[in-house]
């Protein structure tokens, strides 16, 4: 039961986590929650189908098939990340502006509720395929299904109260400062999944390692520590990284952060008047 | 603004997939898994080259093997086989592990090879 609550509140926890950070970057946007709890569910069936598929994934593509899935499913889960914080760059000031004026959510089209239910899903999926895979493991080797279903109760229930306590936290943040704050914490988010990306595809033999374990810097955080552990999910952190897996790092932390300043530069300050206007948020170039 | 068509990335991973294998020529040495324990429980690399490990998991349900020395990670499914490059390594021994079973326990050793 103690195997089964552990790996599954590992696994919960890393895409609760990049949930309510997506949940609190689209603050303002109406009806984003039916759009993430859609993306829960199709991330969970997505999870089901990979798992029962394991086998043939893993054959495929010279039995480099599941690291090559995983970095297709983190490169599609970048780049709507990378879209959605250049997207809210330009109108996340305008969005606060209107969420103070008029006292509710905004409507924006379905632009960024659509990239939100992609990053949901992408998180789910990945995690979860491995949660079933293991609990099939533990399940083959013995184990009672009660000591099962009751770890992974609390695994579950566990992860999602800290991704709670995240959004709730978030939502401290003064408004004037939010959407800054929220920007940061995806564009490091985004960093990271690039760099476990650029792993998996060094693990499949398709990119060069580039140096494996630059430096190791297990000895003052390692990534088995709950901090460690914390810092990689939100922010990529690891003890050993590859030449490769640095590249992709700083390509991604820069390359979206002058898209960012460049074509995600804010709208004119949204003068009072303006802010009635629930459509100025709608247009995206 | 769409930074890319859906149908790229799929696209690129196969050009990926077809590059890779056309420069096959990587020592493979191969690694079992059965009754929930690696055979051999150490495995002898040259040092500085890039390694393929056949991970074979002769058991009915899946594994995960998994590296933190050598950040690896990859599903084993049961009654499969799948390839993992690792390397190049520095000369050392590197822990690998069953994640979905931690009493499967194993090494890399990876030695320098003798003068060219």
């Amino acid at each position: 039961m103690f195997a089964a609550a552990v790996i599954v509140f590992r696994e919960v926890l890393e895409a609760a986590l990049i949930i309510s950070i997506v949940l609190g970057a689209s603050r303002g946007v109406a009806a984003r929650g039916r759009w993430v709890a859609g993306g829960v569910v199709a991330g969970i069936i997505g999870a089901c189908i990979v798992a029962v598929s394991a086998g043939v994934i893993a054959r495929s593509f010279s039995n480099v098939g599941q690291p090559l899935l995983d970095a297709g499913i983190l490169i599609a889960a970048v780049l709507t990340l990378s879209w959605h914080n250049i997207w809210m760059a330009k109108h996340g000031r305008s969005l606060a502006t209107q969420v103070k004026a008029l006292g509710h959510d905004v409507q924006t089209g379905n632009k960024p509720l659509t990239a939100l239910m992609v990053i949901t899903l992408t998180a789910v999926m990945r995690e979860g395929s491995e949660i079933v895979l293991f609990l099939w493991a533990i399940a083959a080797s013995g184990a009672t299904r009660f000591g099962m279903l009751s770890g992974s109760a609390v695994g579950l229930i566990a992860g999602s109260l800290v991704g709670v306590l995240l959004y709730r936290g978030l939502l401290f943040i003064p408004l004037r400062h939010f959407f800054g704050i929220t920007s940061w914490l995806i564009l490091l988010l985004t960093a990271g999944l690039a760099s476990e990306a650029a792993g998996f595809l060094n693990q499949a033999g398709l990119l060069p390692a580039l140096g494996q374990g630059l430096w190791n810097s297990s000895a003052i955080l390692s990534q088995d520590s709950v901090l460690g552990q914390l810092l990689h999910i939100l922010a990529g952190y690891t003890a050993r990284p590859s030449g490769i897996e640095l590249v992709f790092y700083l390509t991604t932390l820069v390359g979206v952060f002058t898209l960012m300043r460049t074509i995600g530069r804010p709208m004119r300050e949204g003068k009072p008047q303006a802010a009635q206007k629930t459509e100025t948020v709608s247009q995206f170039p | 603004m769409k930074i890319l068509p859906n149908r790229v990335v799929p696209l690129a991973l196969m050009g990926l997939a077809v590059f890779g294998s056309a420069l096959a020529d990587v020592p493979q040495v191969s690694l079992t898994i059965k009754d929930q324990q690696f055979t051999p429980k150490q495995i002898q690399v040259p040092a500085r080259t890039k390694v393929e490990i056949r991970v074979n998991n002769e058991d009915r349900f899946p594994a995960e093997f998994e590296s933190s020395d050598m950040s690896r990670e990859v599903v084993v499914p049961g009654n499969s086989t799948v390839s993992v490059y690792i390397g190049p390594l520095p000369p050392g021994r590197y822990n690998f592990f069953n994640d979905f079973n931690h009493a499967a326990q194993g090494w890399v050793v990876s030695t320098p090879q003798p003068s060219k």
